[in-house]
């Protein structure tokens, strides 16, 4: 007899019923909670400090009505995704070598800590000095900001695997192809996932610095033109449009996370 | 002409180094036994006694420090890839991939043999129906009971019509009513699949019930003793009781 039912009749597969987004009812609550507290602050504070939320509403459309606009937010998610996609390719160069080799891993691994203590500006500033081509600039400050975070973690995830599953496969005498794919992928693919979570949220940041002193588009360059002109409601505007994207990318890696991972088991209590 | 042993142990010894640096730990010593095909052998001996270690070196796992294994006229440690598809395991613990159902489980091995899809997953879902586990085909491992795994974990070695089973204390997790249903179950799976079977246990009832011909194992793992099960007597059989509760309790 099965000891555990299919989600959907569980309370929590109940509560579940957004998770392909990762979007709850809570979630909405507590954003729209936000919204009117800023708009009761925005009765009080001067408007050029708070401006109203239907005002950062239409400003929000404005963006989203505007080609050269949209362009501009397309060409920050391009970045942040290019950035990501780079730093984990190298990542994964990186840490299967340092998972293989003790000696290996006793280079890489202080070099990458040592990266981890360098400030994204200061990448921005060695980029700009470095290289020539705006795009080519950005990426390498996204990939430098967020490789030691992702080899960290792909490299946790590899080690993480089980020694008895892995002597278990070994017995069946696959290839190397066939226990990557049997063992080594479904093992580390949970890490990965949240790799690519955390440093979504880390590359948002960065990408905006790196567009603020580089570039000639993008949300960081909007960000800049609305700081010059002192407009807030453009300024929040574009801070959302970049919130907005990592809450969509968030979802698209929930829902491969809930695709991928329903094997997991649910406990009815929380801690 | 008698033909060549299935496995064979030559003057086998394996030691491991100790993390701290300290003296090597010898787990095997000198350890000679040849088992024929088709024979079905029962090791004993007491928790930490290297079974489990001579278990890993017939499968090929790690290699012995000295003296030679031979299964089947291969090195399993040397010619690993050869043996794909011969030896079938079963764990003390299942050991089950939890991202994969109990049907996904079973075809593991079959699936690792290049076993067409259709093929391989009719044969899984025959030996899952057959160690009562039809209806739990699509249930992942965290639905299903500690039982219910283990028979998986028993399905999953026997679906690939392995030459050679390795038995790994498979019950010893299990209580005691259920390690007795699926020790009468796993018998008479022995009995039809003719397989070479080798059945690690500490448990001298279990040894008996299951094997043919017994071996029991002393620290650090070398045969104290060794008989014959089949056809003997009730009699016979509680004299060998009796020695091996000496060995065990000398040991």
């Amino acid at each position: 007899m099965a000891l555990a039912d299919g989600e959907g009749s569980s309370p929590r597969g109940a509560r579940r019923k957004f998770a392909f987004t990762g979007f709850h009812y809570e979630s909405v609550v507590a954003l729209a909670g936000l919204a009117i507290v800023w708009q009761i602050a925005s009765f009080f504070v001067p408007h050029f400090l708070f401006p109203s939320v239907p005002e950062i509403a239409t400003r929000l459309v404005d963006i989203f009505t505007s080609w050269k606009s949209i362009g501009d937010a397309l060409a920050t998610g391009a970045r942040i995704l290019a950035g990501l996609g780079g730093a984990f390719v190298l990542s994964i160069i990186l840490a299967i070598p340092m998972a293989r080799s003790p000696a290996f891993e006793r280079y890489a691994y202080p070099l990458l800590n040592f990266n981890q203590g360098i400030p994204a500006l200061s990448w921005v500033v060695i980029a700009i000095i470095w290289f020539r081509g705006i795009e080519f600039r950005i990426f390498f400050i996204m990939v430098m900001t967020t490789l030691p975070a992702f080899t960290f973690q792909v490299l946790d995830a590899y080690r993480a695997m089980s020694k008895d599953l892995f002597e278990m496969t070994l017995a069946f005498r696959p290839s190397r192809l066939d226990l990557f794919r049997a063992l080594i992928w479904p093992t580390v693919l949970p890490g990965i996932l949240t790799a690519w979570k955390v440093n979504l949220g880390n590359a948002s940041r960065v990408v905006v610095v790196a567009e603020l002193v580089g570039a000639t588009g993008g949300v960081g360059y909007e960000l800049l033109q609305q700081q010059q002109i002192f407009d807030m409601a453009g300024a929040i505007a574009w801070t959302l449009v970049l919130v907005i994207f990592v809450l969509v990318v968030q979802g698209v890696i929930t829902f491969i996370e809930n695709r991928t991972l329903r094997y997991r088991a649910f406990a009815e209590h929380a801690l | 002409m008698s033909a060549p042993p299935e496995i064979l142990f030559e003057r086998v010894s394996k030691t491991f180094p100790r993390a701290d640096g300290g003296a090597a730990f010898e787990a095997v010593r000198d350890l000679s036994f040849a088992i024929g095909r088709g024979e079905l052998v029962a090791i004993l001996g007491k928790t930490g006694c290297g079974k489990s270690t001579a278990f890993n070196l017939i499968s090929g796992l790690i290699r012995p420090s000295l003296g030679r294994i031979v299964v089947q006229g291969h090195d399993p440690y040397a010619d690993f890839a050869w043996f794909r598809g011969k030896i079938g395991i079963v764990f003390q613990n299942d050991r089950l991939m939890p991202w994969r159902t109990a049907i996904e489980n079973v075809a593991l091995g079959l699936e690792l043999n290049k076993m067409p899809g259709p093929q391989r997953l009719e044969i899984s879902a025959s030996w899952l129906a057959r160690l009562g586990l039809s209806g739990h085909e699509h249930d992942y491992p965290h639905a299903l009971s500690g039982g219910m795994r283990q028979r998986v974990s028993i399905a999953r070695a026997f679906a690939g019509k392995p030459d050679i089973l390795l038995c790994d204390e498979p019950f010893s997790a299990l209580d005691e009513h259920t390690g007795n249903a699926l020790r009468e179950e796993f018998r008479e799976l022995l009995r039809l699949t003719g397989a070479t079977s080798i059945f690690i246990t500490h448990s001298i009832e279990e040894a008996l019930a299951l094997g043919e011909r017994l071996m029991v194992f002393e620290r650090p793992a070398r045969i104290a003793f060794e008989a014959a099960l089949r056809d003997m007597s009730e009699a016979e059989r509680e004299a060998v009781r009796g020695r091996i509760r000496k060995v065990l309790s000398e040991d």
